[in-house]
C-alpha cells in the first residue's frame, strides 16, 4: 500500500489525511456503497429505534402472562402469535432489541477502547505490551469468549454481568492485536515523521493524529465484532446463563420457544431467532461496507 | 528431521506448555477469585458436611499455601485424577469418559461435513467466478451468521417436525442409530464451520491463483486439473489448516449448545449443565479438557505445516 505523502502547507503543519466532510456528504457517501448496504444500515437504525423506543411501540406489556391464551397464532390482536405463557411474542420481540444491542455494544465498545490504548501501545513502544498482548492471544485462542463466559457464569452466577464482562476481557486482545497491525501501518507514513521532526510529543501525534486516522478502519471492524457479540450473548441466554425469564430477550426467547417448536408452533422461537440473524447480517454488511471504504480512501 | 525443524517444533511446544500453564492457573484459582472461603463456594446450596468438607480439603488441597495448591492439583489432574462431581458424588474422570464416546462421534461426523462442504464449495466458487461464486458468497455469508443454536431449532423443525426424517432428541446407540440421531446435531454444527472454511478456502485459492507460478506452469502446458491440484490447491492448503486449527476451540463450545439443543448426553452438555448446577470441580474438568483437546490440535496442524510447506521448517517465508 503506497500512500502518497500528504501536502505540507507551507511553513504550518501538514495535513494529516483525514476527511473532514459535511453530515449530507456522508450520508450521500454511504449510499453511494450499493443498495444492500443502504437496507443494511436502515435495518441498524430500526433496530436501534425499537430498542429505544420499545415500550411505545410494544402493544403489550411483554411480560404480561395470559395463560388461556398460550401459544395463540398470528392474529390481528397479536401479529406474531403469543408463546407458551400467552405472553406477545411482538411485544417481547420489540423489547428483546434492549438487551440484544445493550450486551453486545457493551462488550464491543468497552474492548475497543482497550485494545486501542493496548495496540496503538503495542505499536508506539513494541516491547512488554507487545508480548503481553501476543501471549493472551495465544491464551485465548485456547479460551474462547463463550469458555470464558460459562466460567464466570459458574464462579458468579447468572445474569447479564459476569458474560458481559468475561467477554469484554476476551475480545479486548483481538481488538488489540488488530489495531497494533493498523496502527503500525499507519505509524510508517510520512506525516508521522513530519511531527516527530517538528518536535510533537508522542502523546500529541497518537491522539490528535494517529488514533484519529485510525478509528475508521477499527469502527468498521467493531461493527462487524458487534455482531459475533451478538450471536455469543444470545447464545449464553439461550443457555439461561445470560439474561433470566421473564425479561425479554431474543435467547431467552429461542430458549422458551423450543417445547412449543416439538408441538409446531413455530413463531415464539422462529421470531426471535430471525430477528438475531437479521441484526447480525446488518451489522456484518455495515462493517464490510465501512471497511471497504476506508480501504478504498487509502488507495 | 532436520535441525530446523526440531527448533520449530521445539519453540511450539514450549508455547503450548506456556499457555497450558496460565489457562490451568486461571481455572484453579477461580476457586479462590470466587467471593467467601472456598468450600462454601463449591458447595453453594447444598449442605456442608464435615465429610464433604474434608473431601473438598483433600481435593483441592486447601490445608496448603495457595501456590502449592495449584501445584498439586495440577498433577492430580496430570495423573487423571478430576476429583469428584458436589452434585453427583462420582468420579468426574468416569464422567466424561462415559460421555466422551457420544460427543467424539458427533464432533468426528461435523468434521467430516465442514471439510467436505467447506473444501468443496470454498473450491468451486474460487475456480467458477460468477454466479456460483455469488451463490456460494451469499451462503456462507449467511452460514457465518446463523448461530448453532438457530441452526439448531431450524433443522429440528423442518426434519424433525414437519418431514418426521430424524428423531427429536438422544444419541442414539450402535453405529448406524447414532449416525441417524446426531445427522442434525452435526449439521446445526457444521453449518457456521463450513462457511468459514470456504470463505477461507476461496480466499486462499485466488490469491494462489493470481500468482506467477501458476501462469508459468500453464504457459509451460501443464494440463489445468494438474495446476490446480499440484499449483494452486497444494500452496492454499497451509492458511486452510491453520484456521482448521484455530476453529476447534470455538467449536467444542458449540458442541456443548448443540448437544443442549438436541438433549445429546455428551461431554458438552455436562459443562452447560455443571454451570447451570454450579457443579464447579466438573466445570474445571471440561474447561481444562477443552483446551488441551485445542492444543492437541494445534499441535498437529503445526506438525502438518512443515509437510504442507517446507518453507516453515526452514524458519523462513512463514505466512
Amino acid at each position: 500500500m503506497t500512500a502518497a505523502a500528504p501536502p505540507l502547507v507551507q511553513g504550518g503543519t501538514p495535513e494529516s489525511p483525514r476527511m473532514r466532510r459535511g453530515a449530507p456528504a456522508r450520508i450521500r457517501a454511504l449510499a453511494a456503497n450499493g443498495p444492500l448496504f443502504t437496507v443494511a444500515v436502515v435495518v441498524l437504525v430500526l433496530l436501534v429505534l425499537t430498542a429505544i423506543f420499545a415500550p411505545l411501540l410494544a402493544p403489550y406489556d411483554p411480560e404480561q402472562i395470559n395463560l388461556k391464551n398460550s401459544l395463540a397464532g398470528s392474529s390481528p390482536n397479536h401479529w406474531l402469535g403469543t408463546d407458551q405463557s400467552g405472553r406477545d411474542t411482538f411485544s417481547r420481540l420489540l423489547y428483546g432489541a434492549r438487551t440484544g444491542l445493550l450486551g453486545p455494544l457493551l462488550v464491543v465498545g468497552v474492548s475497543t477502547l482497550l485494545g486501542i490504548v493496548m495496540g496503538v501501545v503495542a505499536a508506539w513502544r513494541g516491547g512488554w505490551v507487545d508480548s503481553l498482548l501476543s501471549r493472551s492471544m495465544d491464551m485465548l485462542f485456547a479460551f474462547p469468549a463463550m469458555l470464558l463466559a460459562m466460567l464466570c457464569v459458574a464462579v458468579y452466577g447468572a445474569g447479564l454481568t459476569a458474560p458481559v464482562i468475561a467477554m469484554m476481557v476476551a475480545y479486548t486482545p483481538y481488538v488489540g492485536r488488530f489495531v497494533r497491525s493498523v496502527a503500525r501501518q499507519e505509524q510508517s507514513r510520512p506525516y508521522i515523521e513530519a511531527y516527530k521532526v517538528q518536535g510533537w510529543s508522542a502523546w500529541s501525534i497518537c491522539t490528535k493524529h494517529l488514533i484519529p486516522n485510525i478509528v475508521p478502519t477499527v469502527f468498521a471492524q467493531a461493527a462487524i465484532s458487534f455482531g459475533y457479540a451478538l450471536i455469543e450473548l444470545a447464545g449464553l441466554s439461550y443457555l439461561g446463563f445470560g439474561v433470566q425469564e421473564p425479561t425479554a430477550d431474543w435467547g431467552v426467547m429461542v430458549n422458551a420457544g423450543q417445547s412449543p417448536l416439538v408441538k409446531d408452533v413455530m413463531l415464539p422461537a422462529f421470531a426471535p431467532a430471525t430477528a438475531i440473524v437479521i441484526a447480525v447480517v446488518a451489522f456484518g454488511i455495515v462493517g464490510e461496507g465501512l471497511a471497504d471504504r476506508v480501504a478504498k480512501r487509502e488507495r | 528431521m532436520n535441525r530446523n525443524l526440531l527448533r520449530f517444533l521445539a519453540g511450539r511446544v514450549v508455547g503450548m506448555v506456556l499457555v497450558l500453564f496460565a489457562t490451568s492457573f486461571v481455572v484453579f484459582s477461580a476457586v479462590h477469585l470466587a467471593p467467601g472461603d472456598p468450600v462454601t463456594f463449591l458447595m453453594r446450596g447444598r449442605p456442608i458436611t464435615p465429610e464433604s468438607r474434608a473431601v473438598l480439603t483433600a481435593q483441592y488441597h486447601l490445608d496448603q499455601p495457595f501456590l502449592k495448591q495449584y501445584f498439586l492439583w495440577l498433577g492430580d489432574v496430570l495423573s487423571g485424577d478430576f476429583g469428584r462431581s458436589v452434585q453427583f458424588h462420582q468420579d468426574i474422570s468416569t464422567m466424561i469418559t462415559d460421555k466422551l464416546p457420544t460427543t467424539l462421534f458427533l464432533v468426528v461426523y461435523a468434521m467430516v461435513i465442514i471439510a467436505v462442504l467447506g473444501l468443496a464449495l470454498g473450491i468451486l466458487s474460487a475456480l467458477r467466478p460468477g454466479l456460483i461464486d455469488k451463490i456460494v458468497l451469499v451462503w456462507t455469508g449467511m452460514a457465518v451468521a446463523i448461530p448453532s443454536y438457530i441452526a439448531a431449532i431450524v433443522l429440528l423443525s423442518i426434519f424433525s417436525v414437519k418431514l418426521g426424517w430424524f428423531p427429536i432428541y438422544g444419541a442414539g446407540e450402535g453405529f448406524s442409530d447414532m449416525l441417524w440421531h446426531l445427522t442434525l446435531p452435526a449439521f446445526a454444527l457444521a453449518l457456521m464451520f463450513a462457511g468459514l472454511l470456504a470463505r477461507v478456502t476461496r480466499a486462499s485459492m485466488l490469491d494462489e491463483l493470481s500468482r506467477e507460478h501458476v501462469e508459468v506452469a500453464r504457459a509451460r502446458g501443464v494440463p489445468e486439473g494438474q495446476v490446480i491440484r499440484k499449483h494452486v490447491l497444494r500452496n492454499a492448503l497451509g492458511p486452510i489448516v491453520t484456521v482448521v486449527g484455530t476453529m476447534v476451540a470455538s467449536m467444542l463450545v458449540a458442541t456443548s449448545i448443540v448437544e443442549t439443543a438436541f438433549s445429546v448426553q455428551g461431554v458438552g452438555s455436562l459443562l452447560i449443565k455443571s454451570v447451570t448446577a454450579k457443579d464447579f470441580p466438573v466445570v474445571q474438568a471440561v474447561t481444562l479438557l477443552v483446551v488441551a483437546v485445542f492444543m492437541i490440535a494445534n499441535l498437529i496442524v503445526d506438525l502438518l505445516q512443515p509437510l504442507i510447506d517446507p518453507r516453515v521448517a526452514l524458519g523462513g517465508d512463514q505466512k
